[in-house]
C-alpha cells in the first residue's frame, strides 16, 4: 500500500519505502513471536507474580482486629499528596526467634525428600515396564496410572485410614492368617504419612519417566550388549543417564508439592508429625495472624525456589558445555 | 466447638462459591446460603422452610470455628447465616463481620430463654447481632465397659480425674484416649482443674497448664475434633474429651451397631465450659431478608424443639421445652441440674497475644518442641 502511493519514477524514494516496509514486516514478525512468548509470561504474571506480591505485602503488615485482619501497606491521610509506606519486619524476626519454624521447614524437606526417593524407586520400574510393553497394552496401562485421579484426592487419602488402622484391612488380614497376634501400629505416624504421599504422588513420577523412557532408542542398549555390557551395566550406563530429564522432572513434581503438603499429614499423620503446612494452618486459623502466615509462606517459597533456580542454571550450563 | 479440618468442610467450600453468583439483595430473596456445624439441624427443618417461604436453601457444614472465622475475615463468603460460638463471636462483632439484626422481623425472639440472653450480653451487648441457637458443654465421653475393666467399679467417671489425673489416665492408655484438637477447648478446662481462673491470661499459668498437659500427653492416642465420634462408637478408643451432643451421636451409633459397645457422657462434677452457638448474619450477606425469615422460623418453639430432639443439644428457646422429648429434657448431662449448672463457666475471647502463646504451647504439648 505504501508503495502504491509513491510516485513512479522516483527510484530513491521507492527504494527507501521498500526498506521501510521490509523493516516493518520484520518488526511485525518479531512482535508475533513476542506475542507467543507473552502468553505464558502473562499467565505467570497474573497467577504467580501478583499473588506473590500480595502475600509479600501482607507479610510486612501487622495483625489488627478488622477485615482484612492486617494493617494497610499504604497510608494515605487526607491532605497528603503522597502515601506513606508502612512496613513491619517483625514477622520475619519472629520466625528467627523460635526454632519451631526451622524445625518444621527441615522436617518438611526431609519428608518430601524421602517421599521423592521412594516414589522414584517405585515409579521407575513401573514406567520402564510400561514403556517396554506393546503399544496396544501400553495405552491401557497408562490409563490405569491416571485412573485414580477420577476419584477425589481427599477420599483416596481417607481410604488409607480404613486400610491402615488398628482394626483395618491389613491388620485384620494378617491377624486372621496368624502372622501377627498384636495389631501393627501403622496409622498416625511417619510411616502412614510416607504411604499417603508416595501413593498420591506416584503418577506424577511415573508419567514424566515414561515419557523419556518411551523415546529411548533400544538400539543403544543392543549396542551396549554387543560391546559386552551386562544388562545391569547397560541399564546404569545407558538407560539411567538418558532418562535423567524424566527423573528430574518427576522428582520436582513430587518434591515441591510434598513439602507444602497439609491434607495427608493431617489425616494420616500423628500429633507429632510437624510439617510447615500445619504451622501455616495454625498461624492462619488458630492465631488468625495473616502477616506471620504470609511470612512463613514467603520463606517457604524462597527455601524452595532458590535451590531449584540454582539447579536449573547448572543444568543449562552443563547442557551448553555438552553442545 | 472448635476443630481441625474434616472432609465435609473441604467439600462444602466449592458448593457455596458456585451457588452464590451475586444476586442483588431484595425483599424477594429466593435463595438463602446457610453455613452451619455438621450434624446440627433436624433433617426436616430445611425442607419445611423451603416449602413455606419458597426460598431455596444452600446448606453447607464445617466443624471448626477457626475455619469459619478465616473465611469471614477474607470476606465475600456469600453466606447469609453462620453459626459461630460465643467466645469467637465477640471479637468477630468487633471486627465488623456482622450486621445488626432487624428485630421488627424477629417477633419469635420472645421465646428465647431470658437467662441465656442475659449471659449473651457479655459477648453481644444489647443482643444486637446474634440469636443463640443451641448450647452445650465440654465433657467426657467414655466406653463404660472398657473403663470399668481397667479402673474397677469406683472409677472416677464423674470427675475430670478420669482424663486429667496422670495416674488414672495412664491406666487407660492402652484402650485409647483422645482430646479435642483445639487449645481453646482444652486450656480453660485444665486451668479450672488446676484451680486456676479459666480466664487468666498470665503466661505463668499457661506454663502450668502446659506442664500438666505434658504429663498426660504420653497417654493420649490422638488429638482430633470429630474423629472420636466414630472411634468411641466402634470401641477404637475408650475415653474422649468431647462435646455433649457429639458423644450422644457416638452413643446412638454404638447401640445401632449392636456390637455391645456402651458409650456414656458425663459433665464432671468440678464443672465445665458452657458455650453457646449463635446464628448471625454476615455484614456482606447477599440475602439479609431471607436470613431474617430463617432466624424467625428457627425460633418457633416447635422447630427449635424438633432440632434439639434430633441433635441432642439443649436449645436456647425456653418456649420449646414443652415439645422436647423427656429422655433429653430429663438427662442431667444434657440439661444439667442446678447444682451442676452453677459450676458451668463460659468461654471468653482471648487477646491475640495470649492466643499466639497458647497455640505455641499447644504445639509444644503435641510435638514436644
Amino acid at each position: 500500500m505504501t508503495e502504491a502511493t509513491a510516485k513512479p519514477g522516483d527510484a530513491t524514494a521507492l527504494a527507501r519505502l521498500r526498506t521501510a516496509a521490509r523493516a516493518l514486516a520484520r518488526r511485525l514478525s518479531v512482535d508475533g513471536r513476542t506475542g507467543v512468548i507473552a502468553l505464558p509470561y502473562a499467565w505467570l504474571f497474573v497467577f504467580f507474580f501478583v499473588p506473590f506480591v500480595i502475600v509479600a505485602k501482607i507479610s510486612l503488615a501487622q495483625m489488627v482486629l478488622q477485615r482484612p485482619p492486617y494493617t494497610a501497606f499504604l497510608l494515605w491521610p487526607d491532605g497528603q499528596t503522597w502515601p506513606t509506606i508502612q512496613v513491619f519486619w517483625s514477622n520475619y524476626a519472629w520466625l528467627l526467634q523460635d526454632p519451631l519454624y526451622w524445625i518444621a521447614y527441615l522436617n518438611s524437606l526431609k519428608i518430601a525428600l524421602v517421599s521423592t526417593v521412594l516414589c522414584l524407586l517405585v515409579g521407575y520400574p513401573i514406567a520402564y515396564g510400561i514403556a517396554r510393553t506393546p503399544a496396544t497394552v501400553r495405552t491401557l496401562l497408562l490409563l490405569m496410572v491416571i485412573l485414580p485421579f477420577w476419584t477425589s484426592f481427599l477420599l483416596r487419602v481417607y481410604a488409607w485410614i480404613g486400610i491402615l488402622k488398628q482394626k483395618g484391612l491389613i491388620n485384620a488380614a494378617l491377624m486372621s492368617l496368624g502372622i501377627i497376634d498384636q495389631p501393627l501400629d501403622m496409622l498416625h505416624n511417619d510411616f502412614s504419612v510416607y504411604v499417603g504421599i508416595v501413593y498420591s504422588y506416584l503418577p506424577f513420577m511415573i508419567l514424566p519417566l515414561y515419557a523419556t523412557l518411551e523415546k529411548l532408542d533400544v538400539s543403544l542398549l543392543e549396542a551396549a550388549e554387543d560391546l559386552g555390557a551386562r544388562p545391569i551395566r547397560a541399564f546404569f550406563t545407558v538407560t539411567v543417564p538418558l532418562s535423567l530429564p524424566g527423573i528430574l522432572a518427576g522428582s520436582m513434581l513430587v518434591f515441591i508439592p510434598a513439602v507444602g503438603e497439609f491434607v495427608i499429614p493431617s489425616l494420616l499423620g500423628g500429633p507429632d508429625t510437624l510439617m510447615i503446612g500445619k504451622i501455616l494452618w495454625n498461624e492462619f486459623f488458630s492465631n488468625r495472624d495473616w502477616p506471620v502466615a504470609s511470612a512463613v509462606t514467603i520463606v517457604l517459597i524462597l527455601v524452595l525456589v532458590i535451590p531449584i533456580v540454582i539447579l536449573q542454571r547448572q543444568q543449562v550450563k552443563a547442557q551448553e558445555a555438552l553442545e | 466447638m472448635t476443630a481441625t479440618l474434616r472432609i465435609s468442610t473441604a467439600l462444602a467450600v466449592a458448593g457455596v462459591l458456585a451457588a452464590t453468583a451475586a444476586t442483588p439483595a431484595s425483599a424477594q430473596d429466593k435463595t438463602l446460603n446457610v453455613y452451619n456445624w455438621s450434624d446440627y439441624i433436624h433433617e426436616d427443618t430445611i425442607p419445611m422452610f423451603e416449602e413455606e417461604f419458597g426460598i431455596e436453601v444452600n446448606y453447607d457444614v464445617y466443624d471448626s470455628n477457626a475455619v469459619l472465622e478465616g473465611k469471614l475475615m477474607a470476606g465475600n463468603t456469600g453466606y447469609d447465616i453462620v453459626v459461630p460460638t460465643s467466645g469467637f463471636f465477640q471479637r468477630q462483632i468487633q471486627a465488623g463481620l456482622y450486621q445488626k439484626l432487624d428485630k421488627s422481623k424477629l417477633d419469635n425472639m420472645k421465646h428465647l430463654d431470658d437467662g441465656i440472653m442475659q449471659r449473651m450480653q457479655r459477648f453481644d451487648p444489647g443482643n444486637q447481632y446474634g440469636i443463640p441457637y443451641m448450647w452445650g458443654t465440654n465433657g467426657i465421653g467414655y466406653n463404660v465397659n472398657m473403663v470399668a475393666e481397667r479402673l474397677g467399679e469406683d472409677a472416677p467417671t464423674n470427675s475430670w480425674d478420669l482424663l486429667f489425673d496422670p495416674d488414672v489416665v495412664s491406666k487407660l492408655s492402652d484402650c485409647g484416649v483422645a482430646l479435642l484438637d483445639s487449645p481453646t477447648e482444652v486450656y480453660p478446662l485444665v486451668k479450672h482443674y488446676l484451680g486456676i481462673d479459666p480466664e487468666s491470661e498470665d503466661p505463668a499459668d499457661l506454663k502450668k497448664v502446659e506442664a500438666h498437659l505434658k504429663k498426660i500427653r504420653p497417654h493420649v492416642k490422638y488429638f482430633h475434633s470429630s474423629q472420636y465420634i466414630n472411634d468411641l462408637a466402634n470401641g477404637d478408643i475408650c475415653v474422649a474429651l468431647g462435646w455433649s451432643g457429639d458423644v450422644y451421636i457416638a452413643q446412638s451409633r454404638a447401640s445401632e451397631a449392636g456390637q455391645g459397645v456402651e458409650v456414656a457422657y458425663t459433665i464432671p462434677k468440678e464443672g465445665t465450659v458452657q458455650w453457646f452457638d449463635i446464628m448471625a448474619i454476615p455484614a456482606d450477606a447477599p440475602h439479609p431478608d431471607a436470613a431474617h425469615k430463617w432466624l424467625n422460623f428457627n425460633m418457633r418453639p416447635k422447630i427449635a424443639a424438633q432440632n434439639t430432639n434430633y441433635v441432642w443439644y439443649p436449645t436456647a428457646n425456653a418456649a420449646a421445652e414443652k415439645y422436647i422429648d423427656d429422655e433429653i429434657l430429663n438427662n442431667p448431662s444434657i440439661y444439667p441440674p442446678p447444682e451442676i449448672k452453677d459450676k458451668l463457666f463460659v468461654d471468653v475471647p482471648n487477646s491475640a497475644q495470649y492466643r499466639r502463646l497458647r497455640t505455641r504451647s499447644w504445639t509444644s504439648v503435641k510435638t514436644g518442641l
